[in-house]
């Protein structure tokens, strides 16, 4: 068997039932993907090209770039099509789902992005699709579970624990392993059992593919760092993947700091999604990674004002590029992603998703680690979060945040 | 249960094996601590009176993957009343039977314990316990093998789970590393009280018709028939959950006094056991 670890992380720690088929994913992943048998790379570049629209572009941040004095790019996932960088895994992994003879789709969401694509590529290959989908989130992203139920996906919400991606991922495992013969599980991250962490990360290696040509082309070179959000980490690793053998592109990670990193080990919470800063090693959904957990190894519910980096692990790859030095954790509070939410909005004329304004809140507190030329990931637009926005920011009185007193008798 | 005698690990596992000798064995499995320690230690103790050969003892984990929604519950119910890792190692330690125990947890649990690295120390603190063996259901044979040396040092059974998806190769593997006994999985899907028997038990159980350990069938049996026809299906033990599982989850809903609830537990036992016993008996003539 090929191996199934980054260092000690990752491996296959999932139910009997669900084996055989992770071989059958393994085989198919090698022959398709990796060995491009009967031209499934020729079909998914073509798709991706004219049902997503890459490549997507990589442009300069003019009003960032002077604030910060550097040269700061940013790369477009945001324009691909379902506004984030979930369909490059969505798309590659339903067209791999028909190759291998599945009859139907499965898969969870957090922001809701990951099941929106995932419902967009089953609606364009024709094949049904459920989604489950956490409570809570349900509530926090609306516009994702209307797009969804638009494409003709089934959404079910999960009632369990907190209602987030942690309950959705393992409510998802659940249905899998009922009906592992004729479904495949899209996971929505580089995270879960071998080889769905390699897998997806070489299906949104596409972005770093595009990315590190593009900046040669505008500035004759690499770039000096690389900046994007991690929750699971896939457009993380997307981002990081062409440059990881560059050794002088310094990598950061964002995480979500939620309202704190302090533990409340009594009640079981951890306030913030910060598992590769914060974490300790453990098992969870499949893989050995860096996890929020209690000294007991119960997992910890996580927080994060943003849906999509809301969980309580990371991918296992990610978390041993940490442990190698080769990538730097760092991690933004809730305040903060929502200061760099507005003023990213109003700079450059583009409204980032709640977890990629992460990823520009770290541009606001770095220093001189990040070089002279940057390039961050916009992993999606924030139109999903508009709502979960003006109510968190109204609540707080951020300050870069316009008011909205344009409604008749203000917001409610 | 006491300690076994200390000196000789490999006490444990003549244990397990000695509940399979003489005719089927009936293993019902319960969450510790569901729903809160007290009522619990009665619950696991009327399964032992209602005839009982091993007991699955859960200890609850956040992220139960394999479960379905009553051992979900049973779980929230447990954690919520306190149950950890030692409040576990004390019930076993507590509790007044005489049946080989089992215990049923998730491998991070096993992962986290104790300050050096593995599993190892929960293994060593569960034999001191008197636990007998382990189910660990998110931990495939690939994974097991630091698992099975610490078992193989203190004398513990592993039991690993054969599912209806475990063909060839994969068999072979299972069938290297399992002791104790097999633990067959009638259905796919999750764990949950059904109401028939799944058709893919028997074919399940050829499958794996000549290896030495005994195989005991589970997922989805609820009543003596169903131990009954299992039985007769060729499997030398079943066990039973959520059916089990729910009769907690009733009492709590409904209030009951947990002398009720145990004597209930006891009662169901004790038809699954004679079920069991059924389907081991000559088949009568007059059935259709
Ligand atoms: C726009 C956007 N960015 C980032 C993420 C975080 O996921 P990952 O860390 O896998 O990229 C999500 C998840 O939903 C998302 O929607």
């Amino acid at each position: 068997m090929s191996d199934t670890q980054f260092g000690r992380y990752g491996g296959q720690y999932v139910p009997e039932a669900l084996m055989p088929a992770l071989e059958e994913l393994e085989d198919a992943y090698e022959r398709y993907v990796l060995g491009n048998e009967d031209g499934f790379l020729d079909e998914f570049r073509e798709r991706i090209r004219d049902f997503g629209g890459r490549p997507t572009p990589l442009g300069r941040a003019d009003r960032l770039s002077d604030r910060y004095g550097r040269e700061v790019y940013l790369k477009r996932e945001d324009l691909l099509h379902g506004g984030a960088h979930k369909l490059n895994n969505a798309l590659g992994q339903v067209l791999l789902a028909k190759y291998m003879g599945k009859e139907r789709i499965i898969a969870e969401t957090g922001a809701g992005q990951h099941g929106t694509a995932t419902a967009m590529a089953a609606a364009h290959l024709g094949m049904p699709c459920e989604i489950y989908m956490g409570r809570t989130d349900v509530n926090r992203q609306r516009p994702n579970v209307f797009r969804m139920r638009i494409n003709g996906a089934e959404v079910n919400p999960v009632d369990i624990g907190r209602g987030t991606l942690k309950e959705a991922i393992s409510e998802t495992m659940r249905d899998w392993s009922r009906t592992v013969e004729d479904s495949h599980y899209v996971i929505g991250s580089v995270v879960g059992p071998s080889p769905f962490p390699r897998m997806v990360r070489d299906f949104q290696a596409i972005i770093s593919e595009e990315a590190r040509e593009q900046i040669r082309e505008r500035t004759g070179g690499l770039p000096d760092s690389v900046v994007a959000c991690a929750g699971g980490g896939s457009n993380t690793m997307g981002m990081f993947h062409e440059f990881v053998p560059d050794e002088d592109v310094s990598l950061f990670a964002v995480e979500a700091g939620g309202s704190s990193l302090e533990v409340d080990e009594d009640a079981g919470v951890a306030p913030n999604s910060a598992s590769l800063s914060t974490g300790a090693d453990g098992v969870l959904h499949g893989a050995r990674t860096r996890l929020l957990q209690d000294s007991d190894g119960q997992i910890m519910e996580s927080h994060s004002v943003s849906a999509g980096l809301d969980y309580a692990g990371v991918g296992p790859e990610l978390a041993y590029l940490v442990d190698e030095g080769r990538v730097t954790p760092v991690n933004v509070d809730d305040d903060a992603a929502l200061e760099a939410f507005h003023r990213f909005s109003t700079s450059e004329g583009i409204i980032p998703a709640l977890e990629t304004a992460h990823a520009f809140a770290y541009l606001e507190e770095a220093g001189d680690e990040l070089g002279e030329v940057v390039i961050v990931n916009v992993s999606g637009r924030g139109d999903k979060d508009l709502e979960t926005v003006i109510e968190e920011t109204d609540r707080r009185g951020i300050e870069a945040a316009p008011e909205m007193s344009v409604f008749d008798g203000g917001l409610r | 249960m006491s300690p076994p005698p200390s000196g000789d690990g490999t006490e444990p596992a003549d244990e397990l094996a000695a509940a399979f000798a003489d005719g089927p064995a009936f293993v019902p499995y319960l969450v510790a601590g569901d729903p809160d320690y007290e009522s619990s230690l009665q619950y696991v103790e009327a399964l032992a009176r209602g005839g009982a050969d091993v007991i699955e003892l859960g200890l609850p984990f956040s992220e139960p993957i394999a479960e379905g929604p009553t051992i979900q519950s049973a779980i929230v119910r447990s954690l919520e009343a306190g149950m950890s890792p030692e409040r576990f190692f004390a019930f076993v330690e507590e509790l007044d039977v005489d049946v080989p125990l089992v215990c049923m947890t998730y491998y991070n649990l096993l992962y986290q314990y104790g300050a050096e690295e593995g599993s190892r120390p929960f293994v060593e603190r569960a034999a001191e316990a008197g636990i007998a063996g382990f189910v660990v259901p998110d931990l495939p044979a690939e994974e097991a093998g630091p698992l099975r040396a610490a078992c193989d040092e203190f004398g513990l059974d592993l039991i690993f789970i054969v599912a209806p998806t475990t063909r060839g190769e994969r068999l072979e593997r299972t069938r290297e590393r399992v002791s104790g006994y097999v633990y067959v999985q009638a259905r796919l899907g999750t764990t949950g009280a059904r109401e028939e028997v799944s058709d893919r038990t028997e074919s399940s159980l050829e499958r794996i018709d000549d290896w030495d350990v005994p195989k005991a069938v589970g997922f989805g049996i609820k009543t003596g028939d169903h131990a009954e026809r299992i039985v007769r299906a060729g499997a030398d033990g079943v066990i039973v959950g959520s059916a089990l599982v729910d009769v907690v989850a009733e009492g709590v809903e409904e209030g009951r006094p947990a002398a009720e609830t145990a004597a209930i537990l006891e009662e169901r036992a004790t038809e699954l056991k004679r079920g069991a016993l059924r389907g081991a008996s000559e088949p009568e003539a007059e059935q259709p």
